[in-house]
């Protein structure tokens, strides 16, 4: 008797599913599972991409072959290999390939032949099978153009002043000092076009717009002409320093166009190049593996510091990582202290009633009106609108041009200020009402007005969920695009908003993204095998930028958070 | 019960005999830094406080006593108008500060404040440093000499006795101190504007026994520079540190007087009931 009323706590049930599912082990397993799908989904999208585009910049080995169809003369080929793929043969001989039907699969490879000017297109289709007599001489050069893309062959004279100074096995060497050096003159070029012209054409328009605003009102040459003769002296020293700059601009390209070189295809033909027309030109199947990571790095770096050329599926995409940076800081620096306000009346000073209530519902359904629609808006008032109006007031000489009248980075990053303010003023108003009572009374009791108190303790103790906020803000801006397709990007910004010329900061101008830039390389280029590793490159590049801004965000936001930590209890 | 009954009696009798030479018999004799008349507060329909009148004598400690919700913390929040913030509270009567009617419509709230200090119930320091904490209400009546903010600052906090301890680390956090430390920082914090009146609610409900000590020495110390109202839920520490008691009961002021008189041999039987242990 004794026995049965000690207490048992030996478990009695462990096997069944139902014990199983009490035990709470299965919702350990699908909290981690969910978690884990998130990760991994997470990691593979980084990995894809950067699998995708980054080996774009690799200087591959290039192969000398001969493409042998049956029953036609074996064509030379001198080809980098992309990618290589199972295609069955029947799709190959309805594409008009002659095969029989003895096996069913045939290795179908995909390879860039380059010299896009003699051949047409610069990728081709070819059969693994049919390519034969393969080798990697040592010579081949491939040459990156500004023009016409890539070049392969080999380098049979180099010339200097029209004079050939070396050719055949010597040309190689004697070729590299001369690239250097135009190279050089190219960025003096450069420095000119951007520098001097640029600083000379603002002052030239400046020059214009003063003589317009005069006959604005109401002055003319003949009536008045002691108001024209500082703007025509002015407009004469402009026109002398062009005249000189234009001689040293005249001077220097006649430089660039000193060297060329003679250039040969595997096919036999022959080319003349200018030195200045070349970009970087190496031997790839000579390198050595450091050498190759020399190179990459290189190309690399000039992807992410360059601008774009031949309709962005060449060189670089600083101007869209500029841009885009540039845009998600004037939108914080808009949305932030707009949404605190914001937040600070709804939460501190409205009156808690349905009114309130319904204000604040609104506010959190504007997050989630489509954005597109924000980019309509944003047209409608900020561009033809507001723009519209300062054009009238404050740039009237300059019309029928419109300033501010038309997308620019200032509307952009207002239009997408407005997207985001309902996470801005959601996240600072629930840090608001995380602030303890006591420490407002606190201040209070000590003879603060309401204001003081949320000016010197309730705001800075908040400052973590408006950084918060802020986050959040960023991570939507940063990825936005279809809305700035109204406001603002565009496919080629011939100037970056920030400059060396007076102001400096060119609120009213066009700039390139990399979310649009993505979508420009994907579906608007010509040349769909050159942009696809780009638009990977690109996509990579994107997400790194939006991590690097979230990362410097959350930075401030651990160190506020150390700052104003919670009271305890 | 019995138990409870026999120490607050004993303790009772300690420092009746401790006062005996200093403590005046009637109330009345005194000057008052605070009279109450006839003050009705309602939380909406629900009337929390019902005609209080009372005086609250100068540079003396009085202590408020009561079961939970009979008002005394209410009471203690008008002195300083701390219920302004409640919405929907409502208050009829008069509350003189030095013969002025705190509640009259031209009263500076902030002046009021700096005149009536408060320390709450939990230590709420801000996040901010030690020196700044105490600096807090000096800065807001616009002194911002370092000079003066040093000298009040080590002022109030050897005033709170909490000098020795925090003197080399006043750029700390104030987050950093023990909950004793904290509460005693915030004592200074309201001492280092100079008010009149010290409210103090409940300032040792959240402290061990050993910073309950220090903060109950800290109040006798204190009520000879300031007047001192203290709620408090602990009898014996009424009986340690006040002069006057009030015994409140579901918003009627139900006995006021001398401490000692009042813990030994009350009036009304109410009180008598509370202080032995019968209800509350």
């Amino acid at each position: 008797m004794s026995q049965t009323n000690t207490l048992d706590l030996t478990a009695k049930d462990t096997q069944t599913p139902s014990a199983y599912i009490k035990s709470g082990a299965p919702y350990v397993w699908l909290t981690a599972a969910a978690i884990s799908v998130a990760f991994i989904i997470t990691v593979s999208l980084l990995f894809l991409t950067a699998a995708r585009g980054m080996p774009h910049f690799w200087p591959a080995d290039v192969l000398k072959a001969e493409y042998a169809e049956p029953g036609e003369a074996a064509i030379p080929i001198l080809v980098e290999m992309v990618s290589s793929e199972e295609v069955s043969t029947a799709r190959l001989k309805s594409a008009g390939a002659k095969l029989d039907d003895s096996v069913p699969f045939h290795t179908r490879d995909l390879v860039k032949v380059a010299n896009r000017d003699l051949l047409g297109a610069d990728f081709r289709y070819l059969l693994d099978e049919w390519i034969v007599n393969r080798s990697y001489p040592d010579d081949v050069v491939v040459l990156e153009r500004m023009e016409w893309g890539n070049f392969h062959g080999f380098i049979s004279e180099v010339k200097e002043d029209g004079k050939v100074i070396a050719s055949g096995a010597e040309a190689w060497a004697a070729y590299q000092p001369l690239q250097e050096r135009a190279n050089t003159l190219r960025d003096k070029l450069h420095s000119i076009e951007d520098g001097e012209i640029g600083q000379i054409n603002a002052g030239l328009e400046k020059v214009r717009l003063s003589s317009r605003r005069l006959e604005l009102e109401g002055k003319t040459r003949q009536g008045s002409p002691e108001a024209f003769v500082e703007l025509d002296r002015k407009k004469a020293e402009y026109d002398a320093q062009y005249e000189k700059v234009r001689l040293d601009l005249a001077a220097v390209s006649k430089d660039m166009k000193r060297d060329g070189l003679v250039l040969k295809t595997v096919d036999g033909q022959t080319k003349e190049l200018d030195l200045s027309q070349v970009v970087r030109a190496y031997r790839p199947n000579e390198m050595g593996l450091f050498a190759k990571i020399g190179t990459y790095f290189s190309k690399l770096w000039e992807f992410v510091s360059a601008p774009p050329r031949e309709a962005n599926t060449e060189g670089g995409i600083f101007p869209a990582i500029f841009g885009t940076v540039m845009m998600v800081m004037l939108m914080s620096v808009f949305v932030t202290p707009f949404g605190i306000l914001a937040a600070l009346y709804l939460r501190e000073y409205a009156k808690q009633g349905p009114v309130t209530q319904m204000i604040r519902i609104a506010v959190n359904n504007l997050a989630g009106v489509p954005s597109i629609v924000y980019g309509m808006f944003g047209l409608g008032f900020f561009v033809y609108f507001m723009g519209g109006n300062i054009d009238r007031l404050f740039y009237e000489e300059s019309l029928p041009a419109p300033t501010f009248g038309t997308p620019g980075i200032l509307w952009a990053s207002l239009t997408l200020a407005i997207l985001t303010l309902p996470v801005v003023i959601v996240a600072t108003e629930e840090g608001l009402a995380r602030i303890p009572r006591s420490i407002r009374e606190a201040s209070l009791s000590l003879g603060a007005t309401k204001a003081e108190t949320l000016w010197k303790i309730v705001l800075p103790m908040a400052s973590p969920a408006m950084m918060t906020g802020l986050i959040l803000a960023i991570a939507r801006a940063a990825g936005e695009v279809a809305p700035l397709m109204l406001v603002g990007v565009v496919k080629l910004a011939p100037s970056l908003p920030l400059d060396s010329i007076f102001p400096f900061v060119h609120l009213e101008r066009k700039f390139m993204h990399l979310g649009f830039h993505i979508y420009d390389v994907g579906f608007q280029s010509p040349n769909v095998e050159a942009a696809r590793p780009l638009v990977y490159a690109t996509s990579f590049l994107l997400v790194l930028v939006i991590i690097l801004l979230n990362i410097s965000a959350i930075r401030i936001r651990n160190r506020l958070r150390e700052k104003y930590k919670a009271l305890e209890g | 019960m019995t138990n409870v009954q026999t120490t607050t009696s004993v303790r009772a009798m300690d420092i009746d005999a401790l006062n005996a030479s200093r403590a005046p018999s009637r109330i009345e004799d005194e000057t008052y830094a605070i009279t109450v008349r006839d003050l009705d507060l309602y939380y909406g329909q629900k009337q929390a406080l019902k005609k209080v009148t009372m005086n609250i004598a100068k540079k003396k400690a009085t202590a408020f006593i009561g079961p939970s919700g009979c008002g005394k913390s209410t009471l203690l929040r008008c002195f300083n108008r701390m219920n302004d913030l409640v919405d929907g509270c409502r208050v009829e009567g008069a509350l003189n500060l030095e013969g002025k009617n705190i509640y009259d419509k031209d009263v500076d709230i902030s002046a009021l404040r700096r005149n009536v200090g408060m320390v709450f119930q939990k230590p709420n320091p801000f996040p901010k440093s030690i020196y700044e904490n105490v600096a807090y209400g000096m800065r807001l009546a616009g002194i911002n000499k370092k000079s003066q903010l040093d000298e009040t600052v080590e002022w109030a906090l050897k005033g709170a006795a909490l000098w020795e301890e925090v003197k080399d680390r006043l750029d700390d956090s104030a987050l950093g101190l023990s909950g004793g430390q904290q509460q005693r920082l915030v004592i200074a914090r309201a001492v280092a504007i100079k008010p009149q009146v010290l409210l103090m609610d409940e300032p040792c409900s959240a402290l061990d026994p050993i910073s309950t000590l220090k903060v109950e020495e800290l109040i006798n110390q204190l009520k000879t520079e300031f007047t001192i109202v203290i709620v408090t839920h602990n009898m014996q520490q009424a009986a340690r540190v006040s002069d006057y008691t009030a015994f409140m009961y579901v918003g009627d002021l139900i006995e006021f007087g001398n401490t000692d008189k009042l813990f030994t041999r009350p009036e009304k039987k109410q009180t008598e009931d509370y202080i032995t242990g019968k209800y509350g």
